[in-house]
């Protein structure tokens, strides 16, 4: 659309409306569970249709986390299970770091390989790797499934983390994309004094490409800190399931027509501020990181 | 597997020359190096991409409760399946949530590129558009899940505040679906508004002023310009969210579970509920690899449609 010198104020002003409306749209439903979570678990049946939280009070936090003894008058009257949140936070914490910090390491050499290394076999691999994209995880999750169930590590870390922590075609892709951009000139340079492969890789490619580095990080750590169904396979017990599993086990349990809605809410609160904080802290940074994820 | 890396004879440098110093032939070598390189993500693709796929079709082939050793049926599976009323109301439940789903999504996502394109490119505004997307499915799903609730749900108490009265957006066979996808395209306008934004910025802006100078109209420049130069983006978008939305499983999860009665029971719900419910790992796999045929299928389709092989810029 062109930027017209003549464009009426009227449309201009429309066009502010509607982005107002998607605005709205887009983070009002995430306030109202903010201001849920924050009500009093039941002072807040009487004012479900208010902006502003009923009773202030940071209880439902403070229960979902463990902090509230379950002989606690407040649980007992209201019949609120106690909820161990605490410990899905932690274990989305692990297994996030657990299959994103090797994925970004191992993607990066096997690019780095693949960009600028000659060995047998390199293009049919690539171009099996390129293939493996293709693959919907419909398809793998049986035999990945099989294969971690063979190997006893149902239940744990490991087995959640194995299928991400040694590749993504996703992570190799776009990493060789990135080492072919840049001129290979000064690395030929070092070569010439004497650098061997490793120091070049370790020295030159991983401080050279920090930024590039920093944005896959930030998409790969999003959509693991997301994930639902491979965790959901595979680590169901509570010493090992994440937000999300968590979020879905506390929802299921509930009886049906009186859920505890003030405690769900302070869990989806609890499991959403992690992302926020990293569009706070990094807000242009993520923006771009997701921007140009669609390959350009 | 390669040779031996002592064995190859590069170990010179691109450009032909010979390193200063050699102590150690090994770790100059190029091929050993680009193998040791490679060792890790190799392991990986193997244990979790390569044999997986091969071995979904070959459980595809059997019946396998888990608990015995599978048993050989050969294409039984798949002609089962062909019978199965279930497997196909499943592939229509899926086909319908794609079809509610992906136009409205890359229509409004078209929309609020071009409006932050004319108005702002203002990264609080990009960030407020992207948050839906930093939330995962299974948040997503939770919160609407309250918001719909029938009685306390923040949308129902306003529906009925107007004067509407309130709807069981999850309980009612009708709704339920297209109430899914209405989630869905909350979580994801904002994330494909942001690519076609990115495309956006990339069309140049003499293109715009010569449209401009012949007088063209707003909407024609629209049809004739941005959208012809968008279509990469635009084939990368309709690509990757309808490979997505036919795998369809976490929002269903926390919310109808495939209620009520089939409604929402999409193919992969189906797949997981006979293969992890009913431990029919071989009839699951074979409607898996019959998906996995599925999608190539409409991504090939896509491409064609789209012509995505073209350039506009001519």
């Amino acid at each position: 659309m062109k930027k017209s010198s003549k464009r009426i104020p009227v449309g201009q002003w429309l066009g502010y409306a509607a982005l107002l409306i998607l605005a709205i749209i887009s983070i009002g439903p995430l306030w109202i569970a903010v201001k849920t979570a924050l009500s009093g678990p039941t002072a807040w049946l009487t004012s479900a249709g208010s902006l502003v939280p009923h009773e202030t009070t940071l209880f439902n936090f403070q229960r979902v986390l463990g902090f509230v003894d379950s002989s606690d008058p407040r649980i007992t009257q209201t019949g609120m299970a106690k909820i161990n949140f605490f410990r899905a936070l932690l274990n989305s914490v692990i297994f996030t770091v657990l299959a994103v910090a090797p994925q970004i390491f191992f993607s990066a050499t096997a690019a780095y390989a693949f960009a600028r290394l000659k060995f047998p076999g390199r293009d049919l691999l690539f171009f099996l790797f390129i293939a493996a994209t293709m693959i919907p995880g419909a398809v793998l999750f049986i035999p990945n499934f099989i294969l971690i169930k063979d190997l006893g590590w149902l239940n744990t870390f490991q087995g959640m983390a194995a299928p991400y922590a040694l590749m993504t075609p996703f992570a190799v892709f776009y990493l060789r994309q990135v080492f072919l951009a840049t001129p290979k000139d000064v690395e030929e340079a070092a070569r010439i004094d004497g650098a061997s492969y490793f120091s070049i890789f370790f020295k030159m490619i991983l401080p050279m490409h920090s930024g590039a580095l920093a944005t896959l990080a930030i998409l790969v750590t999003v959509g693991t800190w997301n994930e639902f169904f491979w965790p959901f396979l595979i680590g169901r017990e509570e010493n090992v399931r994440v937000i999300a599993v968590a979020i879905n086990a506390f929802r299921t349990q509930q009886q049906a027509g009186s859920p505890d809605w003030t405690g769900l809410m302070a869990c989806t609160v609890l499991g959403m501020i992690p992302m926020i904080a990293l569009l706070v802290f990094f807000g242009r940074k993520v923006v771009e990181s997701f921007q140009f994820s669609g390959g350009k | 597997m390669p040779p031996p890396a002592s064995l190859s004879p590069s170990s010179t440098t691109a450009s032909g020359l010979r390193p200063a110093r050699r102590r150690s032939g090994l770790l100059r070598s190029q091929a050993f190096c680009g193998v040791v390189f490679i060792a890790p993500a190799l392991i990986g693709f193997t244990f979790f991409y390569l044999l997986p796929t091969i071995r979904a079709f070959y459980i595809g082939l059997t019946n396998w409760s888990l608990l015995r050793a599978p048993k050989w049926v050969g294409f039984d599976n798949y002609v089962r399946l062909f019978n199965d009323e279930k497997f196909w109301k499943a592939i229509w439940v899926t086909f319908l949530y794609v079809l509610y789903n992906i136009p409205i999504q890359t229509v409004l996502g078209l929309l609020i590129a071009v409006l932050l394109k004319q108005l702002t490119g203002s990264v609080l505004v990009r960030s407020v558009m992207l948050t839906p997307f930093l939330i995962s499915n299974v948040i997503a799903a939770m919160i609407w899940f309250y918001m719909f609730d029938p009685v306390l749900g923040f949308v129902n108490v306003m529906l009925k505040a107007i004067g509407l009265g309130a709807h069981p957006f999850f309980s009612d066979p009708n709704l339920a679906l297209p109430t899914i996808a209405f989630i869905n395209i909350w979580r994801h306008m904002g994330y494909t508004a942001l690519l076609f934004y990115t495309g956006l910025q990339s069309i140049p802006e003499h293109l715009y002023e010569a449209a401009r100078i012949e007088g063209s109209s707003e909407w024609r420049t629209f049809r004739s310009i941005t959208l012809p130069l968008l279509r990469p983006v635009l084939v990368f978008v309709l690509v990757t969210s309808v490979i997505g939305s036919f795998q369809i499983f976490d929002t269903i999860a926390v919310t109808t579970q495939g209620g009520p009665g089939t409604s929402t029971r999409t193919i992969l719900w189906y797949i997981y509920q006979e293969g992890f419910v009913s431990m029919r790992m071989g009839y699951a796999s074979a409607m898996s690899t019959v998906l996995f045929l599925g999608l190539v299928l409409v991504t090939l389709v896509q491409m064609r449609v789209l012509r995505s092989g073209e350039s506009d810029l001519s």
